[in-house]
């Protein structure tokens, strides 16, 4: 087989986009929550678009990965570093636990399981006020400051540090793709049934894909913490579940672009709808029906299928978006 | 030599019994056929064997091997691979992907780094199936679309990229034109060289050729065994199954 070392094209097209994204915007924050929630969804379609696992409370690791950061920021005062890792490994833990005993049903009732589960990790957020500062939220972290003159309370600083860790996710996420266990998940996804007869521990590889997927997931979590210098108890609730779903399949569910474009346009759409009405919940809804009505490939998904048609009209091998 | 042999293997479904204590031996390099009409229990008696469902009683033995209980992941790393009646392949994946998740499956899965098209042995043992099973021109196309003849073809593929020592084939030419019957029997002669092979069919004529051994299975029961030859002039047989008496 030869090497194909070569750079995709769509990083040549994704790349400078990003990296002029927070002069594109409205406004630079905005950019900063479409990498973080880029990030989210891209953990969150490696359990729905790759594994096919559709979890139905990917906000548990988000919060988790939010709250812990922001305690570690706010109560330990421990270096960022520190504190993210510490958002991670919190999230990676409860993705241990919660991905265990969900796995053992399957379809709605493992979505049901995962529902239950980011439900009580709300309540227990809202229970443990001195801790989590109830329905008000974690506030009052302070501002993240690096070496090199690298303040994170300025927008546009912090907008290229999350911009260099969303790279280097990408690259990871990437890499494990198109990796034999990439190909593994694929292949549960498409048919677990035949992957077991050919001797794939397919409960183990849903297991582990559960796990990778809420490492990213609190991560971006983390991340969201540190940008916001705030955790609102939403980050644990039920619009965080329902929005990384949205993201994920508008912008093309088992697309690897297709969550960044999926954040873009979901992040952009709200900006933009509730300067022209108060319930702009009313529009976005109504995009996401149309999206699930006639699009349901999402954006990437539609123009994957339309540049592998092109090359097997050409007779040549399909790329991926 | 023996290379799978089943001690009274027993399989009831609640008030059914599905397989009623069948010894049954398969040689090495042997291709073995087991026919019977429908509901003698030819499925069932092979998803004991690769481990879909346990049995209610009895055992499997694989090369001097108790794999009984084994999960069906674990029966497939014993080399024993199995083909399907109803087509079981991965839809939206080239046909490529297909064969190379299969032949991939024992070596590689917890790498999560190194890129495949890398990995030269699972490419090249594809790329093998590949050819062996004509489809070399399908190469990137999406499973999903192939046509249905040529599904039938990865679907055996898919059993062979796992390199098994023994091959389950359920009905393999379930669905095709005479034509495509007679290409898929070729293939299974082709691919029978080095390798043992269970088939399970039901069209007599197709079978009769290519079969070293026969066995019969009526309602969960050996009913007879043998070489074609005899299975032909058996009266029994004749007349639960041959007799024109298909259910």
């Amino acid at each position: 087989m030869k090497t194909n070392k070569k750079i995709e094209w769509p990083y040549w097209v994704h790349v400078p986009i990003l990296i002029l994204l927070p002069f594109i915007c409205p406004y630079s924050a905005l950019a900063t929550n479409i990498l973080i929630y880029g990030i989210f969804a891209m953990g969150f379609n490696l359990l729905l678009g790759y594994t096919g696992l559709l979890s139905f409370g990917h906000a548990s690791f988000f919060g988790l990965g939010a709250f812990t950061t922001g305690l570690f920021l706010l109560k330990l005062k421990t270096h960022v570093g520190v504190a993210i890792a510490a958002g991670v490994l919190m999230a990676t833990l409860g993705g241990v636990v919660i991905g265990y005993i969900s796995l053992k049903r399957r379809e709605v009732y493992f979505a049901m399981l995962t529902l239950a589960f980011s439900q009580l990790l709300f309540f227990i957020g809202l229970q443990m006020k001195d801790l989590t500062g109830g329905d008000n939220g974690l506030a009052g972290i302070p501002i993240v400051k690096l070496p090199l003159g690298i303040n994170l309370g300025r927008p546009l600083h912090s907008y290229y540090f999350m911009f260099v860790i969303f790279i280097v996710v990408s690259y990871f996420i990437r890499r494990l793709l198109k990796s034999p266990f990439g190909k593994a998940m694929q292949a549960v996804r498409e048919n677990e049934n035949r992957a077991t007869s050919c001797g794939y521990n397919t409960r183990r590889i849903k297991f582990i894909s559960f796990i990778l997927s809420t490492l990213i997931s609190g991560l971006s979590g983390s991340l969201y913490c540190i940008q916001l210098r705030f955790v609102p108890l939403e980050t644990l609730g039920l619009n965080t579940n329902g929005e990384v779903i949205f993201m994920t399949l508008i912008g093309g569910l088992g697309t690897f672009w297709g969550p960044l474009v999926g954040s873009s346009v979901f992040l952009l759409l709200i900006d933009l709808t509730s300067k022209i009405i108060e319930r702009w919940e009313l529009i976005v809804g109504l995009v996401f029906i149309g999206f699930i009505m006639f699009l349901n490939r999402g954006i990437c998904g539609l123009i994957e299928k339309a540049r592998s048609a092109r090359k097997q009209r050409r007779g040549a091998p399909a790329g991926s978006v | 030599m023996k290379i799978l042999e089943t001690k009274e293997l027993t399989k009831s479904f609640g008030g059914l019994t599905a397989v009623a204590g069948v010894n049954y031996q398969a040689n090495q390099g042997e291709l073995s056929t087991i026919i019977g009409p429908n509901g003698a229990g030819k499925t069932t008696f092979f998803n004991m064997i690769a481990g879909t469902f346990p049995p209610t009683s009895g055992e499997i033995w694989f090369r001097g091997e108790n794999i009984t209980h084994l999960p069906a992941h674990e029966v497939s790393r014993k080399s024993i691979a199995r083909s399907y009646q109803i087509i079981n392949i991965f839809p939206n994946l080239t046909v490529f992907e297909n064969l190379r998740i299969a032949s991939q499956s024992r070596k590689v899965t917890y790498n999560f780094w190194k890129d495949v098209e890398e990995l030269e042995d699972i490419n090249q043992k594809a790329t093998k199936v590949l050819e062996t099973m004509m489809l070399q021109d399908r190469r990137e196309t999406l499973a999903a679309s192939l046509p249905y003849g040529e599904q039938r073809h990865l679907e055996i593929g898919i059993a062979l990229a796992t390199e098994p020592e023994l091959l389950l084939m359920d009905e393999p030419t379930a669905g095709l034109t005479p034509d495509e019957t007679i290409r898929i029997m070729e293939l299974i002669q082709t691919i029978a060289r080095g390798l043992t092979i269970i088939l399970v069919a039901h069209d007599m004529d197709v079978v009769m050729r290519v079969s070293d051994r026969i066995t019969v299975l009526h309602q969960g029961k050996i009913l007879a065994e043998g070489k074609p030859g005899d299975i032909q002039k058996n009266e029994e047989v004749q007349r639960v199954y041959l007799g024109g008496q298909r259910y």
